[in-house]
């Protein structure tokens, strides 16, 4: 096996990053010295430390994030800079509101949680800092609402403390559509909860009404107890019950059925029938069948909303990647404005390090643009006068001028974000064919049940309405409808939990019958990033020493390569300047060095050396020289994924063929296949080659899943039957994937295959209990066996059993131990 | 058995508090996080481990 894809065996205690050759980070731990990748991880586990709250690590069940680039107490000049844009009142204006005359109050997307202890750090960390009130942050959607004193601390100073712990903080403004989609949550709990005590309580009186029928019980108490119940009942039906009456007249005036129409005849028909019983002291009544129906119908429509919704927290990523604020030209004078108060036409300035405001045109200036956000190339690309950017990319190198061309909406932002929004629209397929099946089951249910009243209202008029009643409950098709919902909420929920985030209903379906795997090499199989793996210096300086200079010099670029050793930044450059494409020249101690490709760093020391004198001809070699000498060498490499290689075996151990189809053509690409034994690799292919492929292969039968993170593979994506996106992808593939892995854990791969494929055997058993049921039962309600209450209970442990049976995906499938 | 003319309207007028009681506790937001807080209580023991002074103040802790 090839050195540089071999794994050490110590990790960085922080990040469970491999910790490269020739450093020695140390910090200590609950009294223990530690070994840390980089300055950054030590610097946040130091501070994590001095805050008393090392049981963080005691606690949390995953590796944290990659410490962002931190060296020592302070934070960075430009990410200082950029947090104290949050200061600004007009930026402020989106996002903070004034909870009292001293208070403040905002709410943050944190990015970098991971699991429950990330939560309980990030709110003792804050509330540990002077001057905050309160701090809560959300796990389900990593949203943090926090309350300050404005005259002790400032907004940039929390944000700040949140950095320097690992995490990042984004201002999170929710759109229209996100707000009524908290609302309608928040009624749909209520509707519940109002429902459930409602059904106990006339459950209770009800009982002492039928012992009452068998012991005898005066009138008066009888009548008293109707009325209690009828006021009990009334909230129930007319509060939590609404959705069935507004979606059956709905689909009746569309001509259509479903199951709201027979739920609405046999709650508003029981309802009237019982008050009327009520009013004229007569009869029957039935409040506690209506509640008890409300009630466990609900809890599936419950289910079935939450399963909807999953996809909110993609749209906090999404929302990110506009920055807040932009400085407009006005007649040569630059001014702050919030970025949502730009208009076609305006000119605003963006300077190295800062993120496209909106789309646009390039008045004056030469730069690079960083656009991985959108393609997922992590390579930027130049952009000169006249180029259009887009909004959301971030500037490299120099200041630009750019006259802005499409705001709000019309950004090219904007559209993926639609695109989004139309995924949430759409339904899971499975239950598509469950809605179907139950829409001829209500038309059979309600044509059986006018049957059953005529006959029965020739036969024994009096019996009629309860028996047309009992009908009408005991054969709703609420375990039928339940029966896919359930399975594929608990599944959903299960795998949300283990990282990998469903976005389209079909994909636990596809997933089961999945026969090939196919992954995209960048940012899938490997980190997708460079990192630093080997220091070998040359003259009498250590590694430490060198790699101090190199980041030195490296600081000064936002070039991919410089980023690797912005990690290691302690000392200052001075003079420096940049080549590029080929290196940096600059002063550090008083001594110029140079750092970049063999030949242009060896120029400098009047040598000729190349990549061919490098130690080994694995990765991109870059060299440091002084004037005099070569000072050392840095070997630079995209590093295979920790879990890559058990993954392919899982998945192979469960009979799936594993492919790599890439764009690269590199010698890499073969190096990381052999190591990890694929079964096929097919480099060097074109993202319309790529598609082809997958279509040949799904025309011979295959059922694949593409698993890609660039904007090059999202035709690839939307071509397979089942496109995973990393949770480091674009946001455009993202957006296109039917699943997102969040947690980049490639190993949950075969987890969720596996779980999948549980999740198809437990769907069929509860769409054959639940056909079971209705069709055993519609005879005996039909004949008058089964009084209302009955029915309402067998419907309801019908249900209960269809739930129950569901619940057992709660769990991931224990995996056999790959030899 | 006159009493349950005293002892049922009080139980209906206990519900509708437990219910004002319930949609209050949805709209201030304690169900949106049905996740962190069941962990949350686990990390809460390990209070008098931390050193006194870098406890959080009392008027932080509500």
């Amino acid at each position: 096996m090839n050195q540089h894809v071999q794994m050490t065996d110590e990790a960085c205690f922080h990040c469970g990053q491999e910790i490269p050759e020739g450093t020695h980070f140390t910090a200590i731990i609950s009294g223990k010295p530690r070994s840390m990748c980089c300055p950054g991880c030590k610097a946040v586990a130091e501070t994590i430390a001095a805050g008393g709250l090392e049981h963080y690590y005691k606690h949390r069940t995953g590796d944290s994030f990659i410490a962002p680039e931190l060296t020592g107490k302070d934070l960075p000049s430009n990410v200082q800079a950029e947090l104290q844009l949050y200061d600004n009142e007009n930026i402020q204006k989106e996002f903070v509101i004034d909870a009292s005359d001293t208070e403040k109050e905002a709410t943050l997307v944190i990015e970098g949680i991971t699991c429950a202890a990330c939560v309980w750090l990030l709110e003792h960390h804050l509330v540990k800092q002077d001057g905050v009130a309160q701090a809560s942050v959300n796990l389900t959607n990593h949203r943090a609402r926090i309350r300050w004193n404005n005259d002790e601390i400032s907004l940039s100073s929390i944000m700040g403390a949140i950095y320097k712990i690992g995490y990042q903080g984004h201002p999170y403004h929710p759109d229209k559509e996100e707000q009524l989609l908290e609302q309608e949550k928040k009624r749909a709990i209520r509707r519940l909860g109002l429902a459930g005590l409602g059904m106990m309580q006339v459950m209770m009186l009800s009982i002492a009404l039928y012992a009452g029928a068998f012991q005898g019980i005066e009138a008066k108490y009888a009548q008293f107890l109707r009325w209690a119940s009828l006021i009990i009942a009334t909230p129930v039906v007319l509060y939590s019950a609404r959705p069935f009456f507004i979606a059956a007249f709905r689909d009746l005036k569309s001509r259509s059925l479903s199951m709201d129409v027979p739920v609405s005849i046999a709650i508003g028909g029981a309802y009237l029938a019982s008050v009327w019983a009520t009013f004229t002291a007569s009869g029957e009544t039935y409040f506690d069948s209506v509640t008890m129906f409300t009630f466990f119908l609900l809890i599936g429509r419950y289910l079935e909303m939450q399963a909807r919704h999953r996809t909110g927290r993609a749209g906090n990523a999404l929302m990110n990647l506009l920055p807040t604020s932009a400085i407009k030209l006005n007649n040569d004078t630059e001014e702050l404005i919030p970025a949502t108060e730009l208009v076609p036409g305006d000119i605003v300035i963006i300077k190295p390090g800062h993120t496209v405001p909106s789309d646009g045109y390039i008045l004056s200036g030469h730069t690079s643009i960083d656009e991985s956000a959108l393609t997922g190339e992590y390579l930027p690309v130049s952009r000169q006068e006249g180029d259009h950017i887009i909004g959301g990319t971030i500037n490299v190198e120099n200041p630009i001028k750019l006259k802005v061309s499409e705001v709000g909406a019309n950004t090219k932002l904007s559209a993926i974000v639609r695109l989004l929004d139309r995924a949430h629209e759409e339904k899971p397929t499975v239950a598509k064919v469950a809605d179907k099946v139950a829409s001829y089951f209500v038309a059979a249910v309600l044509v059986t049940a006018t049957v059953v009243s005529y006959i029965w209202w020739q036969i024994e008029p009096k019996d009629a309405f309860w028996i047309t009643l009992s009908v009408l409950v005991v054969t709703c098709p609420c375990a039928l409808s339940l029966a896919t919902p359930t399975a594929l909420t608990a599944a959903t929920g299960t795998l949300r939990q283990a990282g990998l985030l469903i976005t389209r209903g079909h994909v636990l379906e596809s997933l089961a019958s999945a026969t090939h795997v196919v992954f995209d090499k960048t940012g899938t199989l490997t980190e997708g990033n460079l990192t630093l793996k080997k220091t070998v210096p040359l003259a009498d300086l250590d590694s430490p020493k060198v790699l101090q200079i190199a980041a030195a010099l490296e600081a000064h670029s936002e070039h991919p390569i410089a980023k690797a050793f912005h990690r290691y930044k302690e000392t200052n450059a001075a003079d420096v300047n940049v080549t590029v494409g080929q290196g940096l020249e600059g002063k550090v101690d008083g001594k110029i060095y140079r750092i970049g490709k063999p030949e242009y760093a060896s120029q400098l020391c009047h040598q000729a050396l190349s990549n061919t004198d490098a130690p080994d001809n694995h990765g991109q070699w870059l060299l440091l020289c002084d004037q005099n000498a070569p000072v050392a060498w840095f070997s630079l490499n995209d590093q295979l994924r920790k879990d890559a290689k058990l993954t392919i075996k899982r998945l192979k151990s469960i009979g799936i063929t594993t492919e790599i189809l890439t764009g690269d053509s590199s010698a890499a690409v073969q190096e990381v296949s052999s190591a990890l034994d694929i079964d096929k690799t097919t480099a060097n292919v074109s993202p319309q080659e790529k598609l082809s492929y997958i279509q040949k292969l799904q025309e011979q039968g295959a059922k694949v899943v593409m698993v890609g993170d660039g904007i090059n593979d999202i035709p690839v994506l939307a071509g397979a039957q089942t496109s995973i996106a990393m949770g480091s992808a674009t946001d455009l593939a993202k957006t296109n994937a039917d699943a997102v892995l969040i947690s980049s854990e490639l190993a949950k791969l075969a987890d969720a295959v596996l779980l999948a494929r549980k999740t198809r055997v437990i769907i069929k058993e509860n769409l054959g209990w639940s056909l079971f049921y209705n069709i055993t039962a519609l005879p005996l309600a039909a004949t008058g066996f089964i009084a209302p209450y009955m029915a309402a209970i067998g419907m309801s442990a019908s249900s209960l059993v269809v739930v129950g049976n569901a619940l057992r995906l709660t769990k991931l499938i224990r995996r056999k131990p790959v030899k | 058995m006159e009493i349950i003319f005293l002892l049922i309207p009080i139980a209906i007028i206990l519900v509708a508090f437990a219910i004002w009681a319930f949609s209050w506790s949805v709209k201030s937001g304690q169900f949106d996080d049905l996740e962190s807080p069941a962990h949350s209580i686990l990390f809460e023991d390990d209070n008098e481990l931390i050193p006194d002074d870098a406890k959080p103040k009392d008027k932080d802790r509500d």
